[in-house]
């Protein structure tokens, strides 16, 4: 097992008196590819927040090895963005720069190149100029991805990355989230689609309120605990588990 | 008489043109760029809020220290300051939101800024408070207004960057910012607010600050899509409503702060109308 990077003890999040997430503990160790698997409501967007100390637990602990602290990349859902911000293409995705350049670092032209290779790595050679207003849900989510890119995180947070997108820009970017894992990455990677879990994930953390079940993918399929059968739903069933039925 | 003369006459002819030419361009310069932002931040309403909020702090100071430029400053800065605390407390810990909870102090602020005021003093201290007055601007008052917008100008150029990103994803300032001092964006953004907030007020009011700050910003939107041109261009209108309604001042014997106001509002309609981005003009072919 490798060392763990990312530590949760006991993570309990309360939204007011509603319980979000009960008890979490676990860990994610350096170069792992983790999907949050659960049902709507389950806590996972909660979960991911909490680990990228956006949300702070109301109990319990999140520990984030030193050496990876300052190098988080957050993805959030594509409806958490302001996607009329009056910024080109190039200007969006240049914000990635800026941990790296701060706030009077020059864009030299080798950091414009960086950023169009970013962009044409996603798919968005020629797209420079453009408003990102102008831009499809698949568009900017890739638009997105050139900014993580350019941000070049040690540890990688994606809220439901291929919610609503085309198909031809999800299959991109998985190549390039696996491409990723293959640098010794870490990633944890909110997601509902089974098949994609079942195909590319090797790790799964099942959440529904508490933590259902984590390990490996596909121990977690055998023991039905991740199932394209079973309605995600059910994980909510008492005979299962006490979690809590207000959890949506 | 020509052009030259209407456009150039009043200003060289008559000193107190001059020093509220001189506080309006100032005004315009420093304040638009914030106006952009709280646009994009979607804060007008807040901004507007925080503006009518310093009224009683100014009516305390007037109270106490009579006219005095540097007590009612001092006096405005700290009721927005406590305005501001209190709504942030209240949406906190009750259930209302951020619009009733400004909606409320605000409405209390004018309320007892006014009440204050009739204690002692006339109507036109009182008009002059609520709608300002730019061409009784004296040195020092400019002096002040220049000094702030300078500052203000100053911090914005350092902090530009931030909120920029800032307003077009919070989450990647506060998690890609985490110990590069990101949390301080927004509280400094809205020191920057009120500060300028209380330079305008002196020349537009606590009714009237508000619009040439955020008015050009609003008329620029329907112009241009990139925030490279928005500033600049919103700079420019606000100039040009300020000198516009000097002149309509001037020469049809209004007062001054509303003049510019109605102008730069006019301007913005229009813009809505018929600018080249997201306008009335435009409704039916952008299809959403």
């Amino acid at each position: 097992m490798s060392t763990a990077l990312i530590t949760l003890e006991d993570v309990t999040v309360h939204y007011g008196p509603h319980l979000a997430l009960q008890r979490i503990s676990g860990q994610f160790g350096a170069g792992t590819l983790t999907a949050i698997a659960g049902p709507n409501g389950a806590g996972k967007s909660t979960l991911l927040k909490v680990i990228a100390g956006l949300l702070r637990p109301s109990k319990g602990r999140v520990t984030i090895a030193p050496e990876v602290r300052a190098s988080i990349g957050y993805l959030p859902q594509i409806s958490a963005s302001q996607r009329d911000y009056p910024l080109s293409v190039m200007q969006a995705a240049s914000t990635g720069l800026w941990p790296e350049i701060g706030n009077a670092g020059r864009l030299t032209p080798t950091l414009k190149d960086r950023v169009r290779a970013a962009l044409a790595e996603v798919g968005l050679a020629g797209f420079e100029l453009r408003q990102i207003s102008a831009l499809s849900g698949g568009e900017f989510q890739r638009l997105l991805f050139a900014r993580l890119i350019l941000q070049d995180p040690k540890v990688l947070l994606l809220d439901e990355p291929f919610a609503a997108i085309d198909a031809e820009t999800t299959a991109r970017l998985i190549k390039l989230l696996l491409r990723w894992h293959g640098q010794g990455r870490t990633i944890v990677c909110v997601l509902h689609d089974l098949l994609l879990i079942h195909k590319y994930f090797p790790d799964s953390f099942v959440l529904a309120g508490k933590c259902m079940g984590r390990g490996h993918t596909h121990d977690l399929f055998e023991q039905k605990l991740l199932s394209f059968d079973l309605d995600m739903a059910e994980l909510h069933d008492p005979e299962h588990a006490e979690g809590p039925h207000d959890a949506d | 008489m020509t052009l030259i003369d209407f456009f150039i006459a009043p200003f060289s002819d008559y000193a107190f043109m001059r020093r509220a030419l001189a506080a309006a361009v100032i005004l315009a310069m420093g304040g638009t760029p914030l106006g952009v932002f709280m646009m994009l931040r979607r804060m007008t309403l807040v901004g507007d809020a925080l503006s009518h909020a310093i009224l009683p702090g100014v009516a305390v100071a007037f109270l106490v220290a009579g006219l005095s430029v540097w007590a009612m400053t001092l006096g405005g800065l700290i009721a927005a300051i406590i305005v501001a605390l209190a709504a942030v407390f209240l949406v906190r810990t009750t259930q209302l939101k951020e619009d009733g909870a400004f909606t409320l102090l605000y409405l209390l602020s004018l309320g007892g800024g006014v009440t204050l005021l009739s204690l002692k003093g006339s109507g036109v201290n009182l008009l002059h408070l609520l709608f300002g007055n730019i061409l009784a601007i004296d040195a020092q008052t400019l002096m002040l207004t220049a000094g702030v917008s300078s500052l203000s100008l100053f911090v914005l150029c350092v902090l530009y960057r931030r909120l920029v990103i800032d307003g077009f994803d919070p989450s990647f300032l506060a998690v890609a910012g985490n110990g590069r001092g990101a949390v301080w964006t927004s509280p400094l953004f809205f020191v920057l607010l009120m500060i300028n907030l209380v330079a305008a007020f002196q020349a537009l009011g606590t009714l009237m600050a508000l619009g040439l700050m955020i008015l050009p910003a609003l008329a620029a939107r329907f112009w241009v899509r990139n925030i490279d041109k928005l500033i600049p261009l919103a700079m420019g209108l606000a100039v040009l409503s300020a000198v516009a309604g000097l002149l309509l001042s001037f020469y049809l014997d209004v007062p001054s702060g509303p003049a510019i106001v109605l102008l730069a509002g006019m301007g913005t309609l229009l813009s809505a109308l018929i600018g080249r981005v997201g306008s009335v003009r435009l409704y039916r072919t952008r299809g959403r």
